[in-house]
């Protein structure tokens, strides 16, 4: 582990370099109001992050990353376009065993601008590019966009696309509804038994006979997924052309300057995500017109999925050899949208850990 | 030195627990008054009884203040991270069954499993504007258990008692609590979701990882115990 006064001169370095790239120092707070990254995040980010009570506030948490408070910032009084860089602690609890910190160094660098976001993908990535380089770091990169598209693309019924969607983070149970809505895996336990069991009945009768309606969830909802669940069971299987599609771009892994082509051939069958793919290329281009050295960055379909769950267009990360990633980053504009209230705003950035940037050394 | 066995102090289970060890011979009792939590040990030398609340035996036996413990898988798994680098099952005892599971009102039709409840889950959020809740005192069994089926869109709410109360009184719409015959779910027109349990839980006799214990004591206990 670095020495804890190296970590901070590093963290300085860094921020210095964000603010000689044009971005705004900001603070954001410490304790951070629960509710508001639990809404997000879900019940894996309470695992995951220090939480601590408060009589007069509630449950507040300690900052488990700098994002959120900063797109809140943003979407209260923030000019457009803008860059902002920040340098602090974040609190991340660890799984026994690992020996990773708690508590660590983070300096990121964001940008929120609409007018041309293949553009400010660039920007960001190429800064890091250039603030890392010479460190012996390999980059990946990935692109969320593209894998939305996608499933946006597949020929079934808008409720199995919006489940898809809502899972593209969740790998295992992603690939399990796949298989299923393709007609390739078990349909869930006694749902068939269910649907026969509805065929020509009442479905309010049947609820009411069930028992007693207690809890906020109402006898509607109920009514109402069951005559969803009636019409699922006629919706037909996805082609299996299409699967096929979606499960090769997520083994693609490659120099990003050929990846390309390969999403183009994969474009022909899933022509959904051709506009995605159209972002992508233009992306690349604009990695060019910044001299980035791509001939050492990889495209990987799944990258990015396993990260927390806002991300949704461009992701990147900088690590050595399979070790933790020195920095990542990546594209959130629909975290801008949630966070915003009714306004948003592309926004793209990424953060890099001193500490880990110490260690993989020069 | 003694080996310090920790044992329930009142009810059932220490009942059950004192039964068990004396059918292998080995005399457990309460001394003193009723009130006072003391105990002796007959049957062998070396072993010390102490009384405790059955919900701080796991905290204690990875403290490494007692020896040995006899508490709920449930409560291990819940309390202690990293379980099994802490502590060893000696034996499971057959008595204090029960089951963590998940439970849902009866007039969900439309749910019978996980995949259920996640979709439910997706469903209650976009109509309501908030997470679907579970309420529970097991939180980090019930979040392994939902992370690891791809459940989302779920929040845990606590609760450490009268949990079947709570989707009456609207705090949850669901529960995940330890049910032995189901008769006080029934009663609160909840069902148990299908499939298995998050947890089948029995009384266990587990043994310190970290504490200091004299072998030799040891050794003739499982001798006696016939582990």
């Amino acid at each position: 582990m670095a020495d804890k006064a190296d970590i901070k001169a590093e963290a300085e370095r860094l921020f210095a370099a964000f603010q000689d790239a044009g971005a705004a120092p900001v603070e954001t707070a410490l304790l951070q109001p629960a509710e508001v990254l639990l809404d997000l995040y879900g019940e894996d980010i309470r695992a995951r992050a220090y939480v601590t009570s408060d009589g007069v506030l509630g449950e507040q948490m300690l900052r488990p990353d700098f994002t959120v408070p900063i797109v809140q910032a943003h979407m209260q009084d923030g000019a457009e376009p803008a860059r902002y860089t920040y340098m602090g602690a974040v609190f991340r609890q660890q799984q026994a065993g690992t020996g990773r910190a708690n508590e660590y160094m983070q300096v990121g660098y964001e940008v929120f601008d609409r007018t041309n976001p293949a553009e400010a993908d660039a920007e960001v990535f190429a800064l890091f590019d250039r603030t890392l380089s010479g460190r012996g770091l390999q980059a990946s990169t990935g692109d969320i966009g593209i894998l939305i598209a996608a499933v946006q693309g597949l020929e079934t019924s808008p409720r199995r696309r919006a489940a898809l969607l809502r899972h593209i983070w969740r790998p295992k149970r992603f690939r399990a509804l796949l298989d299923r809505f393709a007609g390739r895996g078990p349909a869930p336990e006694g749902r068939a038994e269910l649907v026969d069991a509805l065929a020509g009945l009442d479905l309010g009768q049947i609820v009411q006979g069930a028992g007693p309606e207690i809890g906020l969830r109402s006898a509607h909802e109920v009514v109402a997924r069951l005559d969803a669940l009636r019409m699922d069971a006629d919706v037909p299987a996805i082609p299996g052309a299409q699967i096929d599609a979606v499960l090769a771009l997520l083994d693609i892994a490659e120099p990003v300057e050929t990846a390309a082509e390969t999403l183009n051939e994969v474009a022909a069958q899933l022509p959904s995500i051709k506009n995605a793919v159209t972002n992508f290329q233009a992306r690349l281009d604009a990695l060019k017109t910044h001299a980035v050295d791509l001939s050492w960055v990889t495209y990987e379909g799944a990258y990015g999925r396993t990260s927390m769950e806002y991300y949704d267009g461009f992701v990147f990360g900088f690590a050595q050899n399979g070790a933790a990633p020195v920095a990542s980053g990546g594209r959130y504009d629909a975290l801008t949208r949630v966070l915003g209230q009714g306004r948003e705003i592309p926004a793209v950035g990424g953060v890099i850990r001193p500490a880990q940037l110490l260690e993989a050394g020069l | 030195m003694s080996v310090k066995l920790g044992v329930p102090s009142k009810g059932r289970l220490m009942e059950d627990t004192f039964a068990w060890f004396a059918k292998r011979g080995v005399t457990l009792a309460r001394t003193g008054s009723d009130r006072e939590y003391a105990g002796a040990v007959s049957g062998i030398d070396g072993v010390e009884l102490v009384l405790l609340s059955a919900g701080e035996i796991p905290r204690e036996l990875v403290a490494g203040r007692i020896d040995l413990g006899v508490t709920g898988t449930d409560l291990v798994r819940e309390k202690i991270p990293l379980w099994d680098e802490k502590v060893e099952p000696l034996a499971e005892m057959g008595f204090g069954f029960a089951d963590l599971i998940l439970a849902v009102p009866r007039f969900w039709a439309d749910v019978s499993s996980l995949d259920d409840l996640d979709a439910v889950a997706a469903a209650f959020r976009a109509e309501h504007g908030f997470r679907l809740r579970i309420a529970t005192k097991y939180h980090r069994l019930v979040r392994e258990h939902l992370q690891a089926a791809g459940v989302a869109d779920y929040q845990l709410v606590d609760s450490q008692g009268a949990t079947e109360g709570t989707i009456k009184n609207l705090t949850a719409e669901a529960i995940a609590d330890i049910t032995t015959t189901g008769a006080t779910l029934e009663a609160n027109h909840l069902k148990i979701l299908s499939g298995e349990p998050i947890l089948r839980s029995q009384a266990t006799l587990f043994a310190s990882k970290t504490s200091n214990m004299d072998q030799a004591v040891l050794t003739k206990l499982k001798a006696k115990l016939g582990l």
